[in-house]
């Protein structure tokens, strides 16, 4: 073959590509990730705590020890994903080492640094960050994420936040692309975010790269909430595995991500699904304990 | 001429756009009756595995066998490929193939993400080839005589093969402004 370049940005924004119209399972065991892959996540991201569990027990969150990730890796043939905390640059070698296939740069974990992120040109992984916003989007795709997840509130089980952040990229989307281009100089000051990728988005109408939805889905209707909203893919934090029976419970959320325009189809997967992950009202957690906060 | 994208899960909207740019119509294809009145059927990248149980859910196994007995064409890139393929190599057990195509397919050969690459490669009929994109990509083995390769690399891999009215490449021409490998499945496949 011709000469073979690995890692560019096609290669990368390529692969969230085909995730597109999947969900993301989070699994903390190999036993996990198999109920997972059995049904239908595009892929699972192996972390040690779920969000909810993260937000009841409190202490330092970091990336997951390599030895669990690589057993994730070993069970399953669909990608893999882990987190490295915002900023922790040496997560992500040793996360990119192991061989993952995306790597989640992630506010769910403690911020390892409160004014940098990673500069993800460095890798040939890819990466996908949390955005509550347009600017948050724009600057971590400045920073070379391959793919955005609006943030929600991780661990809730609570859909408002993940609402809220995907109809601010939304609106925002929508302001700039009404502007003339005397305006966007302006418009890229005041979202802080680099010209060139603000043009981008006025010309084209939506995000360079692939943008899920994450933080708070719970339910098939959750899902298909979000993807009606106009992402592209949800992520699924602590909803599976933090309810009465995990395994239907994600088939049905896959199920839903697909048919989310098919009321009919919503209402015959969300049958008999047991106890949903109890939820958490937004205004009963203080803003220090926020996880969407972390790393604008 | 009518082709459909099946659109269970992958990257379904950029082969729908290549083939609006072709001037094609493209409707989604969800469900068996999605499927009356197309002459061709795309199945895009995406994952397999998913691909595969949603398939099974839709109970769409049979009515595309039929389509495809009928004289329906088929083009498979990725994921679609691997699911043309009469056998799957490191699959699940209950991964089950459309098996339309006498070959077998090898799941994620070149490794994981990281290996993911992009080069150039010949195609038959195409000037100066095209623009390979591969994610994560198969690897086609054990090609019965019925099978044509298309494109190859110097070695004799084939990254690109059809058999009658079936066509199915390991990499993404949807990800690229290139439409020729589309415009091939319209005129060579599809319109004959």
């Amino acid at each position: 073959m011709a000469e073979q370049t690995t890692g560019t940005l096609k290669v990368k924004t390529g692969f969230a590509e085909m995730l597109k119209g999947g969900v993301i399972m989070d699994v903390v065991t190999p036993e996990q990730a198999k109920i997972a892959e059995d049904a239908g996540a595009v892929s699972v991201m192996a972390l040690e705590r779920v969000p909810a569990d993260i937000r009841a027990q409190g202490g330092v969150a970091r990336m997951s020890d390599p030895a669990m990730i690589e057993g994730i890796i070993d069970a399953v043939s669909i990608p893999v994903m882990a987190k490295c905390r915002i900023g922790h640059f040496v997560e992500a070698q040793v996360l990119e080492s192991l061989g993952v296939d995306f790597i989640d740069e992630s506010e769910v974990l403690t911020q390892a640094d409160d004014q940098y992120h990673v500069n993800k040109w460095d890798f040939t992984v890819p990466f996908v960050c949390g955005a509550r916003n347009l600017e948050e989007a724009l600057r971590r795709i400045a920073e070379g994420a391959a793919m955005i997840r609006t943030k929600g509130e991780p661990g809730t089980g609570n859909v408002i936040e993940a609402v809220r952040h995907m109809r601010t990229v939304t609106s925002e989307i929508s302001y700039v692309k009404g502007l003339r281009k005397e305006q966007l100089y302006t418009a890229a000051k005041d979202l802080q975010a680099p010209y060139e990728l603000v043009a981008w988005v006025a010309e084209h109408g939506c995000l360079p790269v692939v943008n899920f939805s994450a933080g708070g889905i719970a339910t098939p209707a959750d899902a298909a909430l979000m993807m009606q909203l106009g992402c592209d893919g949800v992520f699924v934090g602590s909803g599976i595995f933090k309810s009465g029976d995990p395994a239907k419970r994600a088939r049905a959320i896959v199920e839903a991500t697909t048919n989310y325009d098919d009321p009919d189809t919503i209402a015959r997967v969300s049958r008999d699904l047991g106890e949903p992950m109890v939820g958490i009202e937004i205004g009963d957690i203080p803003e220090t304990e926020r996880m969407a906060f972390r790393g604008n | 001429m009518e082709v459909g994208v099946l659109a269970l899960q992958g990257a379904f909207r950029e082969h729908r756009q290549m083939l609006h740019t072709l001037g094609t119509e493209a409707p989604l294809v969800r469900w068996p009756q999605d499927l009356e009145g197309l002459d061709g059927l795309i199945v895009p990248g995406g994952e397999s595995t998913t691909i595969a149980k949603l398939l099974t859910i839709h109970e769409l196994y049979a009515p595309i066998r039929k389509a495809y007995a009928d004289g329906l064409a088929v083009f498979g890139t990725c994921a679609g490929a691997i699911m043309l393929a009469r056998e799957i190599e490191d699959a699940r057990e209950d991964q089950e193939p459309l098996a339309l195509m006498d070959v077998r397919i090898r799941r994620n050969a070149y490794g994981r993400q990281i290996d993911s690459f992009e080069t150039t490669v010949p195609f038959d009929g195409i000037e100066g080839g095209v623009k390979g994109v591969f994610i994560r990509a198969p690897r086609f083995e054990n090609l019965s005589d019925e099978v044509e390769i298309l494109s190859q690399t110097e070695d004799g891999e084939a990254l690109a093969v059809r058999q009658g009215r079936a066509l199915a490449v390991a990499f993404h021409p949807e990800l690229t402004d290139d439409t020729r490998v589309h415009e091939y499945f319209l005129q060579q496949i599809v319109g004959h």
